[in-house]
Order: C-alpha cells, then sequence, then structure tokens
C-alpha cells in the first residue's frame, strides 16, 4: 500500500478537527470550547492549503480564526468570570443532543456514499486571484455579482442594527 | 542578482537522488522549520540589543557594555537566565489556556514572519493571496493576548488584554487600507511578484503622494499592532504593572517578549518589502552604470538594511513620543486614520486609473 505524505497530513488534521470538535460541544468552559473551535478552524483552514486553495484558506483564518473567534472570546471575557462552568446536561437532552447528531451522521453519510462524484480536473498550482476577483463580480453567467450584492447589503444592515443597538439614547 | 531558488533546487535534487519524494519534501519542510525558529530566535536577540542600544542613546546612557564588546552578549545571557527560571503554575486558573496562550501568539507571529522575502527565491510561503494570507496569520495573535488576559485570573490582565484586543483590532483596519493602497497600485498579492515589479523603481517613489501618505499610516498602525510606542498602553506599567502577560514568568514570558519583537520586526519587513523593494535593489531608470554596481550588493543584505532602517524608525517613535490614553487612541484610528486612509485609496484609485504614477 501506497501512503503519501499528502494523505498522512489530510490524516493527521482530520484526527485533530474530530476529536477537538468533540471536545467543543462535550467541554463545560465556555473558554475553552472557543479555544478548541479555533483550533478546528485552524485545521479546516489548512485542509484549504492543502487543496491548493490558498484564497479560501486566508480568509477562513481571517474571517473565522482571526474575526468570529476573537469576536466570541471578546464577549465572554466581559460577560463570564474564571470559574464560570456550564451545567450538566439533563438525560433527555443528552440523549436527544445524541440522537440528532446520529441522524446528522447519517445523513451526511448517506449522501456522500451514494453520490457519484464527478472526476475532479485538477488545475496544477494555485487558482490566481485575478480569476476570483473577475468571477466575484461578473454578471454573466456563473458571475456572482447579484450574492456579492446581496452580501453587502446584509453586511450593511448589520452595521445599522449594530448602532441602533449600541446607541444611548 | 544572485537567485537563492538554484541552492534549494539543488538541495531538492540532492535529496531525490536517494529518497522517496514524500520522504524528501518532509526532511526539506523539517531543515526550513528549524532554519525559521533559528532565524527567529536570532533575529529577536539582534531586536533587544537594538533596543537597549537605541533607548540608551535617546536617553543619553550607554546602554549595556559590561557582557562582551558593546555588551554583545548581554541579550544571549538574559536568553540563558529566562530558560533556566521557574514557570510559576498559578492557582484558581485556567491551566490548560494559560498555558496555551503564549503559544498562539508564538505561532501567529511565525506564521506572519515565513511570509517575508528576504532574498531573490528564498521565499517560503508565497502564495498568490499572500498579503492577504500575512494579514491573516498576524490577526490571531490577537486571541492568545486575550486568552492569556483572562485565564492569568488577574484584573490588571484582563484590562490590559481589553485594551490590546480593542486596540489591535482597530489598527488592523488602518494596515489594511495602507496595504491595500499599494496592491492597487501593484495589481498583486504575492510578494515576489511585488518585490519584481519595483525593479525599475520602489513604490514609495512610484506612487509618490498617496504611496507616501499610506506608508506613514502604515508605520503609525504598525506601532499600535505591535503594542509599542505610544500605543503601549495595554502593558502601561504605571497602571497595569504589565498588563497581559503580568502573571507569565520564565520562558512563557520570554515567548510574549521574543514574539513583541518579532512582531515589530514583522511590521517592519512588510514595509520593507511593499514600500520601499524589499530585497530588491535601489534602481534609477536610465542609469545602468549605476544599477548594474547596485545589483552586486546580495539581495538579503537590501531586505535586512531596509527592515532596520524601519525598525530604528519604529524604536525613534516609541523613545519619544508619550504614551497615549485609550481613548485618544481609539479616536486616532477611527476619526482620522481610517477616514484619510479610506480618502487616500480613493487618491490612488483615481491616480492609477489615469496613468499618473511613475
Amino acid at each position: 500500500m501506497n501512503i503519501s505524505l499528502q494523505f498522512l497530513v489530510f490524516l493527521f488534521m482530520a484526527l485533530v478537527m474530530v476529536v477537538f470538535s468533540i471536545l467543543t460541544v462535550t467541554t463545560r468552559r465556555i473558554l475553552r470550547a472557543a479555544t478548541y473551535l479555533l483550533i478546528v478552524l485552524f485545521c479546516t483552514a489548512g485542509i484549504y492549503f492543502q487543496l491548493d486553495y490558498s484564497f479560501l484558506g486566508s480568509v477562513q483564518l481571517l474571517i473565522y480564526a482571526g474575526g468570529i473567534t476573537v469576536l466570541y472570546v471578546f464577549s465572554i471575557l466581559l460577560t463570564s468570570a474564571q470559574g464560570d462552568r456550564a451545567d450538566r446536561l439533563p438525560a433527555g437532552k443528552f440523549f436527544a443532543g445524541f440522537c440528532a447528531t446520529l441522524a446528522g451522521l447519517a445523513l451526511c453519510l448517506f449522501i456522500t456514499l451514494k453520490h457519484r462524484f464527478l472526476m475532479p480536473q485538477p488545475i496544477a498550482g494555485e487558482l490566481d486571484v485575478k480569476q476570483i476577483g473577475f468571477t466575484l463580480l461578473s454578471g454573466d453567467k456563473y458571475g456572482y455579482v447579484l450574492p456579492f450584492e446581496a452580501i453587502s447589503l446584509l453586511l450593511l444592515a448589520c452595521i445599522v442594527g449594530g448602532i441602533l443597538i449600541a446607541r444611548k439614547r | 542578482m544572485f537567485d537563492f531558488s538554484i541552492v534549494t533546487q539543488w538541495f531538492h535534487a540532492l535529496l531525490l537522488s536517494f529518497l522517496p519524494e514524500g520522504v524528501a519534501v518532509f526532511l526539506e519542510c523539517v531543515i526550513i522549520g528549524l532554519f525559521l525558529l533559528l532565524l527567529y530566535a536570532l533575529l529577536a536577540c539582534a531586536l533587544i540589543f537594538m533596543e537597549r542600544k537605541v533607548c540608551a542613546a535617546y536617553q543619553c546612557r550607554l546602554g549595556p557594555n559590561r557582557v562582551g564588546p558593546w555588551g554583545i552578549f548581554q541579550v544571549f545571557a538574559d536568553v540563558l537566565k529566562m530558560l533556566t527560571k521557574e514557570i510559576i503554575e498559578i492557582r484558581h486558573a485556567d491551566r490548560l489556556l494559560y498555558n496555551l496562550a503564549p503559544y498562539i501568539v508564538v505561532v501567529a507571529s511565525v506564521l506572519a514572519f515565513s511570509c517575508l522575502p528576504i532574498n531573490k527565491g528564498m521565499e517560503i510561503l508565497d502564495f498568490h493571496v499572500g498579503v492577504f494570507f500575512m494579514m491573516a496569520a498576524s490577526s490571531i495573535g490577537v486571541v492568545g493576548i486575550l486568552l492569556a488576559g483572562w485565564s492569568s485570573n488577574n484584573k490588571y490582565s484582563l484590562i490590559g488584554a481589553m485594551r490590546s484586543g480593542a486596540q489591535m483590532i482597530s489598527y488592523e483596519l488602518s494596515i489594511g487600507l495602507s496595504i491595500m493602497t499599494v496592491v492597487m497600485l501593484t495589481d498583486t498579492m504575492q510578494f515576489s511578484q511585488i518585490v519584481e515589479r519595483q525593479a525599475d523603481c520602489w513604490f514609495i517613489f512610484k506612487g509618490h503622494i498617496p504611496a507616501l501618505i499610506a506608508f506613514v499610516i502604515y508605520l503609525i498602525a504598525g506601532n499600535a499592532e505591535t503594542n509599542r510606542g505610544p500605543f503601549d498602553l495595554p502593558e502601561a506599567e504605571s497602571e497595569l504593572t504589565a498588563g497581559y502577560h503580568t502573571e507569565y514568568s520564565g520562558m512563557h514570558f520570554g515567548l510574549f517578549y521574543v514574539a513583541e519583537f518579532v512582531n515589530m520586526f514583522i511590521v517592519a519587513g512588510m514595509a520593507a518589502t511593499i514600500f520601499l523593494g524589499g530585497w530588491m535593489p535601489f534602481h534609477i531608470p536610465g542609469l545602468d552604470g549605476f544599477n548594474a554596481v547596485m545589483d552586486y550588493i546580495p539581495g538579503f543584505v537590501w531586505f535586512f538594511a531596509k527592515a532596520f532602517f524601519v525598525v530604528f524608525l519604529l524604536m525613534w517613535i516609541k523613545w519619544t513620543f508619550p504614551r497615549l490614553r485609550v481613548d485618544q487612541i481609539l479616536h486616532l484610528e477611527w476619526k482620522y486614520l481610517v477616514p484619510i486612509g479610506l480618502v487616500n485609496m480613493l487618491l490612488m484609485a483615481v491616480i492609477v486609473v489615469f496613468n499618473w504614477h511613475f
């Protein structure tokens, strides 16, 4: 059997992701959960880099690891004290959550195993940023200008909402 | 110019001659990682020594002068001292996060550090989105600082971490805007390409007025980003003892300290790369003889000379200006630097569209 370095790296990152994903939801200290989540996001970015899609990897690092997690940690710092612990889940809730997880896993496995994937046609090397940019802002077929503008509208709404909530009066 | 990729390709071929490819690549990764960490540590020592000497010069003192000639072994002695000191475990704190925090800070800064192109063909990470990746990597460090402040179970640490977080998140915006201004001029984000495009003239001269404004904004924001200079109130001794690393001792404190200095070097190296041409020698279009002479100086000498020049500028700022207050820092960023940066970007767009740059 021929095991390549690529496969070993993937295996390592996948293992770390699985372990820390489980730890994220089972730990009872909220800041630890945020830190484990950070590690999961790191590994996701690592997999994007391994797929030679460095743009998405960088976005993952900047938005999720560097942005969202910082936001989480910041709000946790402001609201919870050292030594706070979440209550243990009641058995019923735990069971319901466990069942929902299993159902989700079954669904994902079903789709992944059942789907007939097309043979990928990998482009050698990284995807050019210019191509991503033109696709993102083109109005032609397979262009993404409408979702792009819709998302910017959403962000504007978020900013206005944030100012409205934070305003003193 | 000497192309370093000749050496790396020769080494790769040498390894391939008696190893399978996977093992060879793995071995190369390990060697490069070791070199990177060695360079990281040595640079930190050099910067700490420089900081002490520059600080002493501005305060009319001599600085360290007992250990070795001009005191150059003082820093190494301090490093040894730091390595042998006890790492004190504090009670009623989250041990795991407390011990993890310095490593997050160091990992973020090593990632950003490995993006800097030192010589021609000597880039470690050279993505198409290099500039973007570097900003992403350096934005992770703030998580480590926040975790350090919280998990120390100390109100000074917590306040320091809060201040640091607010400051770093705000000033990242200005850094992004000023870098984006230059990216508009280059139309590429790959570091090796950015340096190549400065072969005829450095960007600070090519982009004249907007590039100069962007450079000044970048220096101010870079100083704030590294928690140094007049913006060092996250660790203001008079108010917060030592800010977010008050409770840290031994090498854990050392890691924060080293990361802070190398972050300063990263800011300076980035400024040198995107504004001052990186490893590209000083070329004047038209003067071929002069350019040929300049080409004899190797690229890494140019890079380090420019980077240390910017480091000197940053230290000059630090030891000249008094510390700001929190509200002043946030006012400076949100009411002055961000609007100026946005207008500057517009100016650069106009200049690029009408081709008014050199």
